[in-house]
């Protein structure tokens, strides 16, 4: 087995322009330098920042190995800390989320620290007189990521201390985020309530790849969008259709329908599908809905707004959005083999409360850990890890759509809608990160 | 001595309820819900009921009928390896009771282990049952399921708790 840290040439070979290698799915040592590198370098999703509307509200989540606090402070601003005490290294603030008051205090020796991570106050502090601590580590408190950028609610971190600025690295693509947004009558989300959090015991990037697999919805949820098909069938043409019918029937379009619905391809590896329209285009109107867009941003911005149906965008590597249901799906990796998908649901603020409904739906229809759907997703994921290890073909194929010009068309691009397009662009990103020469920033 | 056997009746049903899933018999147990009736697990400590959260399941009939023809579904890839379940109930006990209108609510903590391939995941919680009396007998109008967990990162969950 190679060793990937201090070899680029190995990490490379693993990625052609149509095929993986299997390691970058199973090899634990990868999935380490993905932490360290990919993680570390990309622009990763924290939470969004009506979860901490208070001052001292926080919410705490680890990415690339690192546990974070996304917190307001006195002044409104969000920041995000490194959860570790300054002294001797103790998770600060152990709930997941919840208010920790003016200060943080550690549970170990009870040092404070003020909600920009200032150090505040340390017990008997005269037992440092004499020593070097204003020289120390210790004394800066606790430490800010290297970036944070909050765009329409959305917070990002960027843990290296050098890379792309937040525009750079997604560009156009942050326009599923404002469609999104958009989506409320006053331009602003909120999440509603609690995440479903399902656990995946399958690779990070079978997640990411299966967000834009267009090839897989009619074979994989033939067992429960079919079954709802067929249990609808005998109804007249008038009937109404119940919500999750409404959800589910799409699922099993057919190939023309997901291929001419388009996947647009930008760089660093995001993507979404439904460029034309989507499994989310044909949900039926809510007309109370329509009037407020409407008032809020006349007639023919509105109907621009509504007639985006993205199905899903993928903002490399952290976080997949649907902005057309308001539901946004949160890539948490635990170990090779191992991934959390935390769902949450979004309220357009201003909107009527059948969206919120709707929305409400969906999520649990399609991603709750008891999901009919999310089974099927699954037990393919799982398929793919435990089938991986098969000696004699050691390579995942990519080629659907590809071509050997692809590399010369600019980005962003459109393709056709079953294209692996997107899954090519994950990986171009992935060994970008993953094979930078030297050490990571 | 109408009232007793009446409660027995009602506690008979939740043991019943049970055993049916247990052995899969979706049919008969999908016959026990009334008309509107309701299958559901919140996802949150003391959610409000309304539609303004989701939930773990909120199944309507229509619902229920779908995942019960789905796992009889030869291409039902999650089932490749079937899962099989087992409820261990504690005593139900009677929390309300409207004799009149002959409906009930009862209490239930349970156990419930669901097994698939290698594999057997641990659950526990508080089963509400909401029956009322329809015209073949008692029926459910609302099964709640608390769930010890319902908070933390979970597997699939693929039977009926």
């Amino acid at each position: 087995m190679p060793e990937f840290r201090h070899d680029a040439a190995a990490i490379r070979a693993l990625v052609r322009d149509d095929a993986v290698h299997r390691d970058v799915y199973t090899n634990p040592q990868l999935f380490e330098l993905e932490m360290e590198r990919l993680w570390q370098s990309a622009w990763t999703y924290v939470g969004h920042d009506s979860q901490v509307p208070n001052a001292g509200d926080f919410y705490a989540v680890t990415i690339a190995r690192q546990p974070l606090l996304m917190l307001r402070g006195p002044d409104g601003a969000v920041r995000v800390l490194l959860n570790r005490c300054a002294h001797k290294g103790a998770k600060v603030l152990g709930a997941r989320e919840g208010n920790c008051g003016k200060v943080l205090r550690c549970s170990y020796h009870g040092w404070t620290y003020a909600l920009d991570g200032t150090l505040r106050t340390v017990p008997v502090k005269s037992g440092y007189a004499g020593t070097r601590f204003q020289e120390s580590e210790a004394a800066r408190g606790l430490a800010s990521v290297a970036e944070v950028a909050i765009h329409r609610g959305f917070v990002f971190v960027r843990l290296s201390r050098t890379g792309m600025t937040f525009e750079e690295y997604f560009g156009e693509a942050l326009s599923s985020i404002d469609n999104l947004a958009d989506r409320s009558p006053v331009g602003r989300l909120e999440v509603a309530g609690a995440p479903l959090r399902y656990m995946h015991n399958s690779n990070w990037k079978m997640f990411v790849e299966n967000l834009n697999d267009t090839m897989h919805p009619m074979v994989a949820h033939e067992s429960s969008a079919g079954t709802a098909r067929d249990l609808w069938r005998d109804q007249p043409p008038e009937a109404p259709k119940p919500m999750v019918i409404e959800q589910f029937l799409p699922f099993v379009s057919n190939y023309d329908f997901f291929d001419k619905m388009g996947v647009k391809i930008y760089d660093h590896g995001h993507s979404y599908t439904g460029v034309h329209f989507s499994i989310h285009s044909r949900y039926s109107a809510i007309p109370e809905y329509a009037a407020l867009m409407e008032q809020a941003y006349g007639a023919e911005r509105a109907q621009a707004i509504l007639a985006e149906s993205r199905h899903n965008t993928v903002y490399y590597p952290s976080l997949t959005v649907k902005g057309a249901i308001q539901t946004i799906r949160v890539v948490r990796p635990i170990a090779v083999d191992r991934t959390l998908i935390e769902s949450f649901t979004l309220r357009l603020v201003g909107a009527p409360p059948a969206l919120l409904e709707r929305s409400a739906t969906y999520n649990r229809v399609i991603n709750a850990p008891t999901s009919v759907v999310g089974h099927d997703d699954l037990y393919c994921y799982r398929a793919i890890q435990e089938g991986l290890a098969s000696n004699g073909n050691e390579w995942v194929n990519l080629q659907r759509n590809h071509s050997d010009r692809e590399s010369e068309h600019g980005l962003p691009a459109t393709h056709n809608g079953t294209s692996e397009a997107a899954m090519r662009g994950q990986f171009h990103a992935w060994v970008t990160a993953m094979a930078a020469d030297g050490t990571p920033a | 001595m109408h009232a007793a056997a009446e409660t027995e009746d009602l506690i008979e049903f939740v043991y019943r309820e049970a055993r049916l899933i247990d052995e899969k018999r979706f049919d008969e147990w999908y016959d026990l819900f009334a008309d509107d009736g309701r299958y559901w697990m919140p996802l949150m400590r003391g959610q409000p009921d309304d539609a303004g959260h989701t939930s773990l399941f909120d199944e309507d009939k229509l619902l229920l009928k779908i995942r019960i023809e789905r796992l009889r579904n030869p291409k039902s890839y999650s089932q490749a390896h079937p899962s099989w379940c087992q409820h261990i109930l504690q005593a139900p006990r009677i929390e309300q009771r409207d004799a009149q209108l002959g409906t009930g609510v009862l209490r239930t903590p349970f156990m419930y282990l669901e097994y698939q391939d290698d594999r057997q995941d641990i659950y526990a919680g508080v089963a509400w049952h909401h029956l009322k009396r329809g015209e073949k007998g008692i029926v459910i109008a609302l099964k709640k399921i608390e769930l010890l967990n319902c908070e933390a990162a979970l597997p699939s969950l693929q039977l009926f708790l």
